[in-house]
This record gives structure tokens, C-alpha cells and sequence, in this order.
């Protein structure tokens, strides 16, 4: 049997810069900026700190982080799992502490992708030149379409759905100074947007952003000497896929089998019995609307095909039953690859702190995060549980 | 009995008006339209395509030898035969020659296919021919000619039509040429090449061959050769060797349709011809260009018995008109155009597109021998070749499987604009084969507006980019033709 992390480390200390076109900013503006923070508020200095993992899907080696803040010689670890790097550095840094190798320990996402002057990300290509025309928000599209023909909505109806999630996560990302996109936007912008990759139009797709993220982690019963409300992780849960359903006609392309069953897997290592009844709030990997629709469903938090009727019903709102995307998701608060599984805990974390300002929910006992990497029919899931 | 054993033919599904053309420079338009190759088509994925449409039905594996002929090679070095054998499935130890420069390397090509089966060092042998030449902007000749492919097999069995005689003349005279990097076509004055060359020199071949045989024209069914430009001096050289109009392959169709696809033209016009022969038709077929080629064919009763192919009829009966003369200066790259602001491709691989040259080139798979499942992987990042299967898990215990003529349904799709294509929206298409196996393709020649999930679709050989000199060639889906 696996162990489990549940209630073995905690995270005393954390930081996030703002996210967007930071045109003025290079990297090592991001990650000292964001690991600054992190210290500030564990009450830490950089000798601290025995060990540092770092995400980041563009910049190579652990130089990345131990040139910018000069670490003197550390212990650094690059780690990269597409969009899910995030969560990665996490989980390399909370396993090392949980093993008794380390008693503090720093996980730092960053990328800074607006030097590359383009729509969209790099990547998406092979070598023998074979690979489809398709940007990542094709790939994503691929779902919606599905989705809208096996649950016969029609291309309206649909796309009304997927509106709704994105108006909801620019109203909260309009709460968040930190975030990168803070405009209310209404239904009809967003059905009247210029469309990117059919279902898909301009405001169904995340913001691409510069941004760093950083955590520090220490084991559990040391917490309290650094704060008296430390946020535990309860969960830590990672799946990836044998990327099957690009070649057999087995997969239905309306979920994400990684997502469900990494939930699966957090659940039970939390002890969460009743998804919907007991997380108290999510942020949740919405690179593209329909991403996000689909992993209410993947998380059990909506039946099967029935997300349409929560979304209506304003569940996953800041003020609903399960608030989804507090801090604005990667819709809004932008998505520097590598920062955002971190940036996504870092909204928990202030959110159990009771931090969150004009965003803060009312008690918050479980928070959950699903960072996503790779294409859906390929992905890395990670999901982390937090709680007090 | 040594003659052609099947026949096929490729016309692109974009045609375009001529008008069109004569409206963006002024000046006149010559009646019709043309064919017009699409952004992922050069001669050598036509001539894949003809040759597919010839060898439907038929096995690959009796065939020992490939002549690829054309004036628009994508290489200059580099032979693109051994390429076009590829999706065609044909042996390895085949005689394989590109024949170009000449407007008649189409018949050329025939008439050496015809001696390597006389002199016994092959029983069967393809020779599939395909143009795409460009007429410099407002110009006689962008309007004139159009993109097109034809394919004949030749064999010493199972002949449909037995070529009982054949007559070269040689010829010089510069009447259309093409440098080392020139993109246009050029050519000297018309009326004397009409006068000395064209009218001259058809007329020796093909006297010159009834002679041999002693044969007059009221003795053919059918002749069939290239006409010029100018389609009056088609009919008046035809009449001044004694034939009738009713015995005239009129060029009139294709002219009007397709348009003068260079080295694909003569044989195009024979396709024609053959989907309307009767057994005991004996016909007499001739290609032009720096002198000619002549044939004496004698149609068998083994024509009866060749299946339906799609051919020139099949191929003109569906279409999609350009509506603008700015997507053909786009396709055929006339015009520079401002690059997207979208990763850069990666430079190709040689030696991976070498190791997975069977995978990319002529859509092989696998079939699972534990669980009987088909899969094709086209090797996105690190999953070719493939040695695990994706469903039982049962390792490097599989046959090979070919998909490239399974038919297959759109299983999902999206139109992306935010792709980097020539002709855009990207329609991306994920299909299921119909009997196993799905994957990723761009989905080519393809109406935006009719695309659905449910929607038939078939493999065609595509071009996916240049690289370096290099044309990088592999499959696209395209709703069933």
C-alpha cells in the first residue's frame, strides 16, 4: 500500500507576484520578488532553507532559481511536467520533508513567457514535421465539440454554457490585484468574440502571462514555530496518461480519465467521502472553459454530463455552494506555466488564512487544486488537498 | 501481349475560373476554369494520388518498376520516385527514375516502361505523370494552364490495351522553357512555335507511325493527343492527318475544366479515351514536347473487366470553386506573406523521418496480435515506433497494418484560427478507421461550413511543409470524394 501525506508537512510560508504582460520584468525580477514574500511571511531567510524544487516547462536546470536569488549551494532540483510543473515542484518538495530528508524546504514555479513575442505557447511540434496543424486551444476544442454532440447541446447552447464559466472567473479575477485580466465581462462579449479554435473563442481561452509562485514547506509538527495557522497538505495526488485515447477508439473524449482518477485517489488519501459536500473551494486547471466544465465533472463535483445545470444554477460562483476560481483561475490571474500549480495553492492558502480580501469565502475547511499538463488526450493531473 | 493493364487519374478539387483572373490584371479571359492544385499539393502527391487511382484494385507487389515524369519535380537532386513509392506500398527491389524537364516526359516514360517489359527485365511497371506549372501573373499562360495527374500501369498480362507499335521523333526548338530558378513559365512566339514545331512535329510522329504500321486513320477509333494552347490547331492538325472530328479525343473537356497540365496531358486525354473504349477500338495516342512520342493501342476485351476507378469523370465530377485570386497567389506562394506571430516550425529530422519512413510515408500501423486492435501513431512526441499496445499492454506482438485506404468518420473537430495555414481556419480533424484505430489529421480539401461530427472521411498524400529545400510529405484526411 502507497503511504500517505496527509497531514505530514505543511506550508508555513508562501508568495506570488502579480501575473501579466510584465514587460519591465525579467526572471529573476519574478522569482525574487515571489520568493521575498514566501520568506517574509514563514519568517525564514534563505539559509533556511535545506533544499529548493523549482517548475518551470521553459528554463533548464536548477541554475534557473539558484542563479537568480545566488543560493549557496543548495540542494536545487528542476522539475518539469508541462502545465503541471507547478504542482511538481510541490510534491518533490512536501515527499522530501515527509521522508524526514528535510526540514524546510522551497518550491518555486516561474516562467517569464511574454519575451517570446507570440499568440499561444511554444511548442506543439515533432520532428518528423507530421504533427496536425492544431494550437492548444485545438486540441482543447476537440472536447467541446464532443462534449456539445454527445450531450446534444446545441452549438449555442454550449457555447452559452462555457460563457458563463468565464464570466464568472473574470468577475473574480476583477476582485484580485494580483491577477492579470481584472474586467467584467458579460455573456454577450464573450458569445461575440472573434472565435480561436472553434467551439472556442477569445474569452473561453486562459490569459498567457509572466509570473512566479513560491512555497515554503516544512514537516508538520514543526509548523507552528513558524505561524500559528499554517495550511496542512492533506492530499497530494498525481496521474498520468498512457495517452491511449489519441489511438483507440475506447476513449469518449468527454472527460479526462486522469482527472477523475487522480480525484479519486485524493479523496481517499484526505478522506474526503463527499466531494461536493466537503471541498469547500477549488482552483482548478481552466486553460480553456471547456477544461474547466469537464473537471466539475472529473472531481465528482457535478454528475456526468450535467455541469450545464450547476454552472446555471451559479454553484461554482464566489457566493455558490462550491466556489471554483476564487482567485480569477488561469482565465484571469494568468498562466505562467510553471507558477500556476503554485499560484493555485496560493489562493487556498490565503483563502484558509482568511486573507483574501473582497474574495474571501465564508469558512473554508478543504481546498483543492487540479493542475493539468500536456494535451487532454495526454495529460498530467496533478491535485493537491489543503486544509487547516 | 505487352500493353497497359489499368489506368487512373488525379484532378485537384479546387478549380478556379479563369475570368477571375482576367479581372485582377484586365486583359482577356479564356472561357472555362482551371484546376488548381491545394497549398498541401505538388506534382508529387498528384502523382501519388493518379497512381493510387490506378492501382485500386489491384495488388502493389507484381509491380517492378516506377517512372515518376513531370516539369514541376519538387527536387532538383534528389529522386522522387523513391518517395512516391512509398504510399503506393511497392517492393524495394523495383527500378525507380524520375523523368523530367520535358512536356512529353509523360509518354517518354510509357515508351521506356513499354522496352523494360519487351526486353524482359520487368513484367509490370508504373509510370505515373503530374504538372503544376505557373504562368507569370497576367499572362495567356496562368489562365491556360492547370495542375492535373494521370497514372498507366504497364504489364505483360491482363492487358486492357495492347500498345502494338511506337514512333519517337526528336525535335529542338526552345518553345517553353524554365531555368534553374525561374518560376514561370517561358516561352518563344507562339504562331511560329504553332507553325514549325506543333504542326510539324505531331504530324511526323504519328504519319511516321502509321506508316510503320501500315495503318491509315480510318483504321483508328479514337486518336488521342496534346493539344497546345490554342485548341483550334489541336482540331486542324488532327483533320490535316485525315481523321475525322467524330474520331478526335476532344481536348476540349479537360481544357475547359482542368486546363494544360504539361506532362500529365497526353496521358489525362488517354485516361478519357479509355473510360469510353470499347474492346477491338484500336486508338492512336501521342505526346508532344520537343519532338514526340507515338502509340499504336489496341483495346482488349480485358477492358470489361477493370474495376471502376475514379479517374478523369470521377475526379471532374467533384469540385470547389476559388472565389478569390488571392488564395491561388497564396497557394503556389506567388506573394510573400506576413508570418504569424506563432512558434517557428522545427527544422525536419532526416533520420527520423528515415526511421519512421514506412509510419509517415505509406500510413503503416499495427494490429494487436493478442487483442486484434489497430493503431496508428504518426509519432507525436515519444511514441514511435510503437512497441507496447495501447489497449492489452502485450509488447512488440503485432502485424502490420495499413491504413491509408481505410475510410474512417469524424469522431471530432475543431477550426482553428489561430493555426498558421495557408488556407485557414486549421480544420483538425480526429478520426476512427472503420475497422480500428483512430488518430489526429488536418483535414484537407474540406468546405468549413460542412464539416461534422459523423462525416466520412478518406486518406489522401499530402505536403505538410517546406523545410530547407526539403517538401515534407504525409497523410491528411479529406471528407470522401
Amino acid at each position: 500500500m502507497p503511504g500517505s501525506i496527509k497531514d505530514r508537512v505543511a506550508i508555513v510560508g508562501m508568495g506570488c507576484t502579480k501575473f501579466g504582460e510584465l514587460w519591465e520584468k525579467g526572471p529573476s525580477d519574478l522569482i525574487v520578488e515571489a520568493v521575498n514574500e514566501a520568506y517574509a511571511d514563514a519568517g525564514v531567510e534563505a539559509k533556511d532553507i535545506q533544499a529548493v524544487w523549482v517548475g518551470t516547462q521553459f528554463h533548464y536546470g536548477g541554475r534557473s532559481v539558484s542563479e537568480p536569488l545566488r543560493l549557496q549551494y543548495k540542494p536545487v532540483t528542476r522539475v518539469e511536467n508541462a502545465c503541471a510543473s507547478g504542482t511538481e515542484a510541490v510534491r518533490g518538495a512536501a515527499y522530501a520533508v515527509a521522508a524526514g530528508i528535510y526540514d524546510v524546504c522551497l518550491a518555486v514555479g516561474f516562467e517569464k513567457l511574454k519575451d517570446e513575442a507570440m499568440s499561444g505557447l511554444p511548442g506543439m511540434q515533432n520532428l518528423t514535421g507530421t504533427y496536425f496543424a492544431s494550437t492548444m486551444p485545438g486540441c482543447f476544442a476537440i472536447m467541446a465539440t464532443r462534449y456539445f454532440d454527445r450531450y446534444g447541446l446545441s452549438p449555442e447552447e454550449g457555447k452559452t454554457m462555457l460563457a458563463r464559466i468565464s464570466v464568472k472567473s473574470h468577475h473574480n479575477g476583477s476582485l484580485n490585484p494580483k491577477a492579470h485580466l481584472r474586467r467584467e465581462i458579460t455573456v454577450e462579449q464573450v458569445l461575440n468574440a472573434p472565435i480561436i479554435a472553434w467551439p472556442l473563442g477569445l474569452f473561453d481561452c486562459c490569459g498567457v502571462s509572466d509570473g512566479a509562485a513560491a512555497a515554503v514547506i516544512t514537516r508538520a509538527d514543526m509548523a507552528r514555530k513558524f505561524r500559528p495557522d499554517p495550511v496542512y497538505i492533506k492530499a497530494l495526488q498525481i496521474c498520468t496518461s498512457p495517452t491511449s485515447g489519441r489511438i483507440t477508439t475506447e476513449f469518449d473524449y468527454t472527460h479526462v480519465e486522469e482527472a477523475y482518477r487522480a480525484g479519486v485517489a485524493a479523496y481517499a488519501e484526505a478522506g474526503v467521502k463527499n466531494p461536493r459536500k466537503e471541498i469547500s473551494m477549488a482552483e482548478v486547471h481552466d486553460c480553456f472553459s471547456i477544461t474547466e466544465a469537464l473537471t466539475m465533472e472529473d472531481l465528482q463535483f457535478s454528475a456526468r454530463g450535467r455541469v450545464k445545470e450547476d454552472i446555471e444554477a451559479g454553484v461554482f460562483k464566489l457566493d455558490g455552494e462550491l466556489p471554483v476560481q476564487p482567485d480569477g483561475g488561469l482565465k484571469c490571474f494568468g498562466h505562467p506555466i510553471g507558477a500556476s500549480g503554485i499560484r493555485m495553492i496560493y489562493e487556498m492558502y490565503l483563502q484558509l488564512q482568511g486573507k483574501a480580501d473582497k474574495r474571501q469565502i465564508k469558512n473554508p475547511k478543504l481546498g483543492l487544486t487540479h493542475n493539468m499538463g500536456n494535451e487532454p488526450y495526454a495529460p498530467t493531473v496533478s491535485i493537491a488537498i489543503v486544509g487547516l | 501481349m505487352v500493353g497497359i493493364a489499368s489506368y487512373g487519374a488525379y484532378i485537384p478539387w479546387h478549380r478556379m475560373e479563369r475570368g477571375l483572373l482576367a479581372k485582377a490584371w484586365g486583359g482577356f479571359a479564356i472561357p472555362g476554369e482551371k484546376a488548381v492544385a491545394s497549398y498541401d499539393e505538388d506534382s508529387l502527391t498528384m502523382a501519388v494520388e493518379a497512381a493510387r487511382d490506378c492501382l485500386s484494385g489491384l495488388d502493389s507487389q507484381p509491380v517492378d518498376g516506377l517512372f515518376f515524369a513531370s516539369t514541376t519535380s519538387p527536387y532538383k537532386e534528389k529522386q522522387c520516385s523513391a518517395i512516391v513509392a512509398m504510399p503506393l506500398d511497392l517492393r524495394r527491389d523495383i527500378r525507380t527514375a524520375d523523368i523530367t524537364t520535358s512536356l512529353r516526359s509523360g509518354t517518354t516514360a510509357m515508351a521506356l516502361a513499354l522496352d523494360s517489359i519487351k526486353a524482359g527485365t520487368a513484367n509490370s511497371f508504373l509510370v505515373t505523370a503530374a504538372d503544376s506549372r505557373l504562368g507569370a501573373p497576367g499572362g495567356m499562360l496562368e489562365q491556360s494552364l492547370g495542375d492535373g495527374a494521370a497514372s498507366v500501369l504497364l504489364s505483360n498480362k491482363d492487358v486492357i490495351a495492347r500498345v502494338s507499335a511506337s514512333y519517337s521523333i526528336s525535335d529542338e526548338l526552345a518553345g517553353n522553357w524554365r531555368a534553374y530558378g525561374d518560376t514561370f513559365v517561358r516561352s518563344w512566339d507562339d504562331r511560329m512555335v504553332l507553325d514549325e514545331s506543333y504542326s510539324k512535329v505531331l504530324p511526323e510522329a504519328i504519319s511516321g507511325l502509321m506508316k510503320k504500321c501500315g495503318l491509315k486513320a480510318k483504321d483508328f477509333a479514337k486518336v488521342v493527343f496534346d493539344p497546345p494552347t490554342d485548341l483550334r490547331r489541336h482540331a486542324r492538325v488532327a483533320a490535316e492527318l485525315g481523321f475525322a472530328t467524330s474520331q478526335v479525343q476532344d481536348p476540349v473537356n479537360l481544357f475547359m475544366n482542368v486546363g494544360i497540365t504539361g506532362s500529365a496531358m497526353a496521358l489525362m486525354m488517354l485516361v478519357s479515351a479509355l473510360e469510353e473504349a470499347k474492346p477491338g477500338d484500336r486508338i492512336m495516342f501521342a505526346g508532344y514536347g520537343n519532338g514526340a512520342d507515338a502509340f499504336v493501342l489496341e483495346v482488349t476485351d480485358d477492358i470489361e473487366r477493370l474495376g471502376k476507378r475514379r479517374g478523369i469523370k470521377g475526379c471532374l465530377d467533384t469540385k470547389r470553386m476559388l472565389d478569390n485570386y488571392q488564395t491561388y497567389l497564396r497557394w503556389r506562394d506567388i506573394v510573400p506573406m506576413e508570418e504569424a506571430r506563432r512558434p517557428e516550425k522545427r527544422h525536419l529530422s532526416l533520420s527520423a523521418i528515415w526511421r519512421e519512413r514506412r509510419v509517415i510515408l505509406g500510413l503503416w500501423g499495427i494490429k494487436c496480435r493478442r487483442c486484434g486492435t489497430p493503431q496508428y501513431d504518426y509519432g507525436a512526441m515519444s511514441t514511435t515506433p510503437i512497441r507496447v499496445c495501447a489497449v492489452c499492454q502485450a509488447q512488440d506482438d503485432f502485424d502490420d497494418y495499413n491504413f491509408s485506404g481505410k475510410k474512417g468518420t469524424i469522431f471530432s473537430y475543431t477550426q482553428d484560427n489561430l493555426a498558421p495555414v495557408a488556407d485557414p481556419p486549421a480544420t483538425v480533424v480526429m478520426i476512427d478507421f472503420e475497422d480500428g484505430g483512430r488518430s489526429f489529421f488536418d483535414l484537407a480539401d474540406r468546405d468549413p461550413a460542412e464539416v461534422k461530427v459523423g462525416m466520412g472521411v478518406e486518406m489522401t498524400f499530402r505536403k505538410m511543409h517546406f523545410d530547407r529545400g526539403l517538401s515534407n510529405y504525409f497523410w491528411k484526411a479529406r471528407p470522401v470524394r
